[in-house]
């Protein structure tokens, strides 16, 4: 039986979704909305827990995205605690902690869930992932009793862990399966630049690196076991290797999608009144010709939530954002513009030996991306080539005391 | 308590109560002004935060770093006394402060 009901049901309460619901009354929407989340928490920012939050730089509320007195002013129900397992796309309505809630619209912002080991020993205590408060939480509760932390997955999560607990003093040994961290999102010269750093600042990387189970006695973490047969000896094991879209309620109830849901530029789903943003919705970017891709980042899944609510709201506009990222470790800003993916060359302005340079990616003969660090002109100035998909010579842009902005030519 | 006067985008005033030592950035997301986006937290990363503040009072503030100075560029709102309130701290000093939050882009 439906006890309740909303005009705007959203599920998930991170970035996304909470810009949908602020979203929703900046734009004058008188309805109902409810936010649905399964964590305990309000709607807080999930990047500083790898980073300021885990470091202790930041305590719980200021990373809180809103204050709590906001939502109730704006007539905003959030309803924390609760997992939404199921849709009835006819009924229109979600269940959630058994509770049948019905919908008008509903907006799919449930973001991932942290993919996991799955070797033996990936269920010790003391082997943790980083998407949630609690997953930091513990992270920083385990960190007075060791010494040694095994960080698996070279990625920005990864490294920015490592980051931090190397700061912390902590022995860190990070395991990235590929030759190279951040394989899979920039190019080879700012992954060499990466391991350099952490490698200065202490941190054991591997690369190639084939790790074979996890090794444990009365139930928590003492080690790692590598392929080789040696053994690397730790008390915390932190698993950064990706996410897997959290979508499988809407998949079950019809709408399309196999990574993640499939959303049109509107952030429409396959299935009437449903929509979907941020991490878990795969679109077709404008970017990569049109390529269906997720993005996770705060950028997407704050600008899907513009075009989801503007679609709600009867003004359909399509998702054009140009998609940018940021991650911070140690005292390096890493500042993306654009998306690399499937890049054919690249070019690097400056030298990474003086902290400060950039990485232009191109495609085809065109700008796509920038990886800047420690550069905020060139992450700027970028942007004009990126959204132009300019054509610049390779050896004029090399040119360090040549600004972007005077290599971009309207017309 | 200091006051920090933060004028929304459709142009009201709002004396706030405000702790010294905190970015405004924060002071102002933590009031409930939704006109503050502040999407990347406070990382220097993007130009969400972009405030106005009193021309009298600049010489109050910090210098601004040149990473500060170049992010700001990113918004065609830019004016002489733009600047990222995630990297402004208030202080006693500056009770009484106004600060526009900018249009977004």
């Amino acid at each position: 039986m439906v006890i309740r009901a909303f005009d705007v049901v959203i599920v998930g309460g991170g970035h996304g979704g909470a810009q949908a619901a602020t979203l929703l009354r900046q734009q004058g929407f008188t309805g109902s909305v409810a936010i649905i989340g399964d964590e305990p928490d309000l709607p807080y920012e999930r990047p500083p827990l790898s980073k300021e939050y885990l470091s202790g730089e930041k305590n719980f509320s200021r990373i809180l995205l809103r204050p709590e007195a906001f939502w109730a002013e704006r007539d905003i129900t959030l309803l924390t605690g609760m997992l939404v397992t199921a849709i009835d796309p006819v009924a229109k309505t979600v269940t959630a902690n058994d509770e049948l809630i019905g919908y008008t619209h509903l907006v799919w912002a449930a973001g991932g869930r942290p993919r996991r080991l799955a070797c033996a020993g990936h269920d010790l205590s003391g082997v943790l992932t980083v998407r949630t408060r609690a997953d930091a939480d513990a992270m920083k509760a385990a960190l007075d009793r060791i010494d040694t932390v095994v960080v698996v997955g070279g990625g920005y999560i990864g490294l920015e862990a490592a980051a931090v607990l190397a700061k912390n003093g902590k022995k860190v040994v990070v395991l990235e399966a590929l030759p190279r961290v951040l394989a899979r999102v920039a190019g080879e010269p700012l992954s060499r630049f990466y391991e350099a750093e952490h490698r200065a600042h202490g941190v054991d990387i591997r690369l190639n690196a084939r790790m074979d189970h996890i090794l444990g006695r009365d139930g928590h973490v003492t080690g790692v076991q590598m392929a080789d047969g040696e053994v690397i000896p730790c008390q915390l094991v932190i698993v950064g290797i990706g996410i897997i879209p959290s979508v499988e309620p809407v998949i079950a109830a019809g709408a399309a999608g196999s990574n993640g849901v499939d959303v049109d530029a509107f952030c429409r789903t396959s299935l009437p009144d449903i929509y979907a943003v941020g991490d878990c919705a795969a679109h077709e970017s404008r970017h990569l010709d049109g390529q269906r891709i997720r993005l996770e980042s705060v950028q997407n899944a704050n600008d899907q939530a513009a075009v989801a609510v503007k679609a709600i709201l009867g003004n359909p506009a399509p998702y054009t954002a140009t998609p940018w990222f940021w991650s911070n470790q140690y005292d390096l800003r890493l500042q993306t513009m654009g998306l690399s993916t499937g890049y054919d060359d690249l070019v690097v302005r400056g030298d990474p030996a003086s902290r400060s340079f950039s990485i232009v990616y191109f495609r085809q003969g065109r700008v796509t991306a920038l990886d800047c660090v420690n550069l905020t002109r060139d992450y700027v100035q970028g942007r004009k080539l990126v959204e132009a998909r300019a054509t610049i010579d390779r050896v004029a842009i090399a040119k360090v005391g040549t600004a972007l902005k005077d290599l971009y030519v309207v017309g | 308590m200091p006051t920090l006067i933060v004028t929304t985008l459709n142009g009201t005033d709002h004396p706030i109560d405000a702790d010294v030592g905190r970015p405004i950035m924060e002071i102002i997301r933590d009031k409930g002004f939704e006109d503050m986006l502040a999407l990347c937290g406070g990382s220097k990363s993007c130009a969400t935060c972009h405030v106005y503040v009193d021309p009298d009072k600049l010489s109050l503030l910090p210098p601004m770093p040149q990473d500060e100075d170049e992010l700001l560029d990113s918004s065609s709102h830019r004016q002489p006394n733009s600047r990222l309130s995630c990297q402004i701290t208030f202080t006693a000093a500056l009770d009484g402060l106004r600060v526009v939050i900018a249009p977004e882009d």
